[in-house]
C-alpha cells in the first residue's frame, strides 16, 4: 500500500498543447459551415459538440487538424491510424458490453471521428464536490465519517473498479485513465420524457469510460504492466483530489481485484509501478 | 402517389433524403430487373426493409453515401448503390445487394432516393414510386421510428456476427443499469459500418 506521502504527489500532467496553424473554426466536410462550439482542445484533437444523423442525436466530433510540421503523407497516415485505433477499440468495447460512447461515424481522410454524446458529469467533478464537503467539515472541526463512509460514494467507487476491470479483462488498456475520462451517466428516467436529470447530485448511474485516444489492445505479456499503469494513473488522480480520497480508491481497487481472473496479479504489479514512480519523482 | 417522408441529415441540410416504405409488394422482381438493367429512371436504393434495424442504421448508410458522393470518393457506381454497399460489414458489393437489397421475393420494401439535384423532390419521388411499385404505401412518421418496425433482429444479428458472447441480451444489467437491447445492437453496428474497409 502507498505511504500517505504518496497521496500528496502532483498528478501526472499531459504534455503542453502544440500550436496549431489552422484557425479553430475551419472544420472539414461536412461540418465546415455548421458553426460548431469547441468543447475542448486536447493535445491531438479539437472536440466539438453537435448532432449527427438526426437532430436529436447529440454527439462529439473529435477533429485532428493537419500538423504543419509533419510531412503531409506521414501526417495523413498517422491521423488515419489514430482515428481508426480509437474507433476500433471503442467498437470492441461496445461489442463486449463495456460502457463507452458508441462510434457514430468517421472520415479519417478528413480527420474526424463522431462519437455518441455521454450525458452526466465526470468522476473528477463528483470527487471535487466531495472533497469540498470534506474540507468544509474539517474547517468546522467536525467529523468527516458521514462523507468518507457514505455508502452511495463507496458504491460509485465499486462501479469504477468494475468497469476498469471489465475493460482490462477484454484486453484493452485505456492509456490515460484519469478521473476526467470517467463519466457518471445518470440513468434515463423511465417516464416518457427521456431527458436525464442534470440538476441532481445523485451518484446513481452507469460509469462510462471516455477518451480512448491512447488506448491499446495489447498482447498478454504487455498487459499486466499496462493495466497496472492504468491503475497507477487513476490512483494519482484520486490522490490529487484530496488526501481523504485514499480510502475511496482502496474501494476501487477492492472491486477491481474481484472483477476478473488476473486482476490480483495486476494489483501486485501496481506495487512495482508505485515504487518506480516514487524513485522517478525522487530523482526529480 | 406513394407516401414519402423527407429526412434532412444534420450538416447536409441542402440534400434532402426521400424515403418510402411499402408492404405486400407484388412486383419486386420487376423492380429488381430495372436496377440490374441500370435503368436511369430507377436510380434508387431499394432495400429489404426487414434488414434495417433502426432509423439511425439506415441514416448512417445514407450519410456515408451522400458524404462520399459529395467528396468524390464513391466505391460503388452510384450514390444509391453506395448506400446499399455501406450497410454490409464486408467489402463486397454483390454480397451487399444480396443481403440488404431487394430480392425477387421481397414484400416489405424500403425505397431511398437522395435529392442530389433540384429536380428530385418529395413530389417527383412520390409520383414515380406510386406508379411503379405494386404494394401498399406505409406512412413514415417524422422521427422515422417505422423504419426499424419490420426488422428481423435474428437475420441482422447474423450478418453482423452479433451472435457471440453476451452482447445485447434482453434486459442485461451491467454496471448498475438495464440497457436497451436494440440500442446496444445499433451502436455496435454503426461502429462496424464506420470502420468497414479501413
Ligand atoms: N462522448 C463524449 N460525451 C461527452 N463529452 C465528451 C465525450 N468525449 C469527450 N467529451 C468531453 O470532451 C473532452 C475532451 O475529449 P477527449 O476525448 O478527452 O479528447 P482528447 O483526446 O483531446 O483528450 C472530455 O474531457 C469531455 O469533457
Ligand atoms: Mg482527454
Amino acid at each position: 500500500m502507498a505511504p500517505s506521502a504518496e497521496a500528496t504527489v502532483e498528478p501526472i500532467q499531459p504534455p503542453p498543447t502544440p500550436p496549431t496553424d489552422r484557425p479553430l473554426h475551419t472544420l472539414p466536410a461536412p461540418f465546415t459551415d455548421s458553426n460548431l462550439t469547441v468543447l475542448a482542445q486536447g493535445a491531438e484533437a479539437l472536440v466539438y459538440k453537435t448532432v449527427f444523423l438526426t437532430p436529436n442525436t447529440p454527439c462529439v466530433v473529435k477533429y485532428r487538424p493537419p500538423k504543419p510540421y509533419r510531412h503531409p503523407t506521414l501526417d495523413r497516415r498517422l491521423t488515419k491510424a489514430r482515428i481508426l485505433a480509437e474507433a476500433r477499440v471503442l467498437v470492441r468495447c461496445k461489442k463486449e458490453g463495456v460502457s463507452v460512447p458508441g462510434v457514430l461515424g468517421a472520415d479519417w481522410d478528413e480527420g474526424w471521428l463522431a462519437l455518441e454524446w455521454v450525458e452526466g458529469k465526470t468522476v473528477r467533478r463528483v470527487l471535487d464536490g466531495w472533497a469540498e464537503r470534506i474540507t468544509a467539515l474539517q474547517r468546522e472541526g467536525k467529523k468527516t465519517e458521514e462523507e468518507t463512509e457514505d455508502e452511495a460514494m463507496l458504491g460509485l467507487m465499486r462501479r469504477v473498479g468494475r468497469v476498469v476491470g471489465r475493460l482490462h479483462e477484454i484486453g484493452v488498456c485505456h492509456g490515460d485513465l484519469t478521473t476526467s475520462n470517467l463519466m457518471l451517466k445518470p440513468p434515463e428516467r423511465a417516464d416518457t420524457s427521456r431527458t436525464p436529470d442534470h440538476t441532481s447530485d445523485s451518484l446513481e448511474g452507469e460509469v462510462t469510460l471516455i477518451d480512448f485516444g491512447l488506448a491499446t489492445q495489447s498482447t498478454r505479456a504487455m498487459q499486466e504492466e499496462e493495466r497496472a499503469v492504468d491503475l497507477y494513473v487513476l490512483e494519482r488522480a484520486f490522490a490529487a483530489t484530496h488526501p481523504a480520497a485514499e480510502p475511496l480508491f482502496q474501494e476501487v481497487l477492492k472491486s477491481y481485484g474481484e472483477s476478473f481472473k488476473g486482476a490480483r496479479l495486476t494489483l501486485r504489479r501496481l506495487e512495482d509501478v508505485r515504487l518506480r514512480g516514487r524513485k522517478r519523482s525522487m530523482l526529480g | 402517389m406513394a407516401k414519402v417522408r423527407t429526412f434532412r441529415l444534420p450538416h447536409y441540410d441542402a440534400y434532402p433524403i426521400q424515403v418510402a416504405m411499402f408492404k405486400d409488394v407484388k412486383n419486386a422482381a420487376f423492380l429488381r430487373s430495372q436496377l440490374l438493367a441500370a435503368n436511369p429512371e430507377f436510380d434508387y436504393a431499394f432495400l429489404d426493409a426487414t434488414m434495417i434495424l433502426t432509423p439511425q442504421h439506415l441514416l448512417l448508410a445514407t450519410f456515408q453515401a451522400l458524404h462520399n458522393s459529395r467528396t468524390s470518393r464513391l466505391k460503388a457506381r452510384t450514390a444509391h448503390s453506395e448506400l446499399v454497399f455501406r450497410l454490409h460489414p464486408n467489402n463486397n458489393i454483390g454480397e451487399s445487394y444480396r443481403t440488404f437489397g431487394i430480392s425477387d421475393s421481397t414484400t416489405r420494401l424500403l425505397a431511398v432516393k437522395l435529392s442530389l439535384t433540384p429536380d428530385v423532390t418529395s413530389e417527383s419521388v412520390s409520383r414515380h414510386l406510386g406508379e411503379v411499385v405494386e404494394g401498399e404505401s406505409v406512412e413514415i412518421g417524422e422521427a422515422g421510428e417505422e423504419l426499424g418496425g419490420w426488422a428481423d433482429e435474428g437475420k441482422i444479428r447474423k450478418v453482423y456476427k452479433l451472435n457471440g458472447n453476451g452482447n445485447g441480451k434482453t434486459g442485461v444489467v451491467k454496471n448498475g443499469q438495464a440497457r436497451d437491447e436494440r440500442k446496444e445492437m445499433e451502436s455496435v453496428i454503426l461502429g462496424m459500418m464506420t470502420v468497414k474497409g479501413s
